[in-house]
């Protein structure tokens, strides 16, 4: 009812305005929203190597047709629970121009667990097939917006933020997944159109900060 | 064209009126139901704690955020501190003691703390009740099992991003999500203040 309310009060004071403003619309914390450009990074991977949208390339080599950022970590319970899906994805799309790419932007002072070097010890406990990097000093995920793991960010090839959010539905439980969100975003990139929904939530672990 | 917009207006405005007063007569209605479950004491009438759908110690167990969605939804003087958290979340765990000592001063002042956990559902037995039995929670604790966050989140708040710790204060029609952990009681008496 109240819904129906707050819809109803929306139609009201929006006239002349032919589109409700989507609920997704109004948060801003400080970050990107879909549609923006994706800030610039250049970070450590676990191999010790500095990468940036520049030098990342698909699994064949080739400039990709965008990148799936995801900030994530060794320690939540919910990035957990999302490794295996994610080992999965860039071992699916990568091939096909769509690489993920991980960052870590816990403090290791705050979270011990997401220390560099546990970083590459989860990685090669887990076969992380894909890059790992450690936003070192905390500067990249504000830039982006990004308040908890894992959280993703699919930028495309001219760098603009397209989805924004969770992997699927069920992030807790794989077993329970109905709606594959990035899956359909990316189909939606491939197809040329616009991925719907654009944005979405999901409950996470607070990025640890000082 | 511009001459019917006020009409349209007016049309909204009555739809409003009559959608607010059924409203009110649901909420009427609930509240003379004479049920088993939990009553709340409040000022003017009882307001009916939803019943959960199972009970693990003693600690309601709700499935889906529908079941648990009245408790986001009094229409009372109480103003409610509602806190998302799970046992292994780290900055959640510190600031627990903070509610619960709001949930002690706060006992005569129609302040009600709610302590929601999202813990893994394999996690209620072997985490949840033994962390509530030995830190003796004296606050109300619930548990929340859907794990369907992307149709639930913005129903509590569009200004919550679905990271924990969060905290969900709101009294009627006021309310607030603060995003971040609290340092310690002060800041969340702070945040009463708009509300008392």
């Amino acid at each position: 009812m109240r819904t129906l309310f707050f819809i109803l009060a929306i139609c009201m004071f929006s006239f002349g305005n032919s589109e409700v403003v989507p609920e997704t619309m109004k948060i801003n914390n400080g970050g990107i929203k879909v549609g923006d450009k994706a800030p610039e990074f250049n970070l450590k991977n676990i191999d010790g190597k500095m990468y940036s949208f520049d030098n990342i390339m698909d699994a064949n080599g080739n400039k990709p047709k965008a990148y799936i950022v995801v900030f994530t970590c060794n320690t939540c319970p919910y990035a957990i629970a999302n490794e295996e899906r994610l080992i999965k994805l860039h071992n699916t799309y990568a091939p096909k121009g769509y690489p993920v790419v991980a960052i870590q932007p816990n403090d290791p002072a705050v979270q011990p667990g997401d220390s560099f070097q546990a970083m590459k010890e989860n990685a090669e406990e887990k076969g992380f097939p894909f890059l790992y990097l450690f936003d070192d000093g905390q500067e990249i995920f504000p830039k982006y917006g990004a308040t908890r793991t894992p959280e993703i960010f699919l930028v495309d090839s001219n760098r603009t933020l397209r989805y924004h959010g969770a992997i699927d539905d069920s992030p807790r439980d794989p077993g329970n997944v109905e709606e594959k969100f990035l899956e359909k975003a990316i189909k939606a990139i491939e197809d040329g159109k616009q991925p719907e929904p654009a944005t979405t939530k999901a409950v996470g672990c607070s990025i640890k900060t000082n | 064209m511009n001459r019917y917009i006020p009409l349209n207006r007016i049309l909204f405005g009555f739809i409003i009126i009559f959608l607010s007063y059924g409203c009110k007569d649901d909420k009427k209605a609930v509240a003379e139901k004479s049920t088993d479950a939990q009553k709340e004491e409040v000022s003017h009438k009882a307001v009916d704690w939803p019943e959960p759908q199972s009970k693990i110690e003693g600690i309601a167990m709700y499935e889906k955020f529908e079941d648990l969605e009245p408790i986001f939804r009094f229409d009372n003087d109480t103003t409610y501190v509602i806190n998302f958290w799970a046992t292994w979340c780290k900055p959640c765990i510190k600031e627990l003691p903070y509610f619960e000592k709001i949930d002690s001063i706060y006992q005569d002042n129609k302040v009600k703390v709610v302590l929601v956990s999202l813990d893994f559902p394999d996690q209620i037995e072997k985490q949840l009740v033994p962390f509530v039995k030995k830190n003796e929670l004296n606050s109300k604790v619930v548990v929340l099992l859907d794990g369907k966050y992307n149709d639930w989140i913005d129903k509590v708040s569009p200004d919550w991003t679905g990271a924990i710790p969060a905290t969900y204060i709101y009294r009627n029609e006021k309310n607030k999500l603060i995003g971040t952990a609290f340092e310690d009681v002060s800041e969340i008496e702070n945040e009463l203040k708009i509300f008392l």
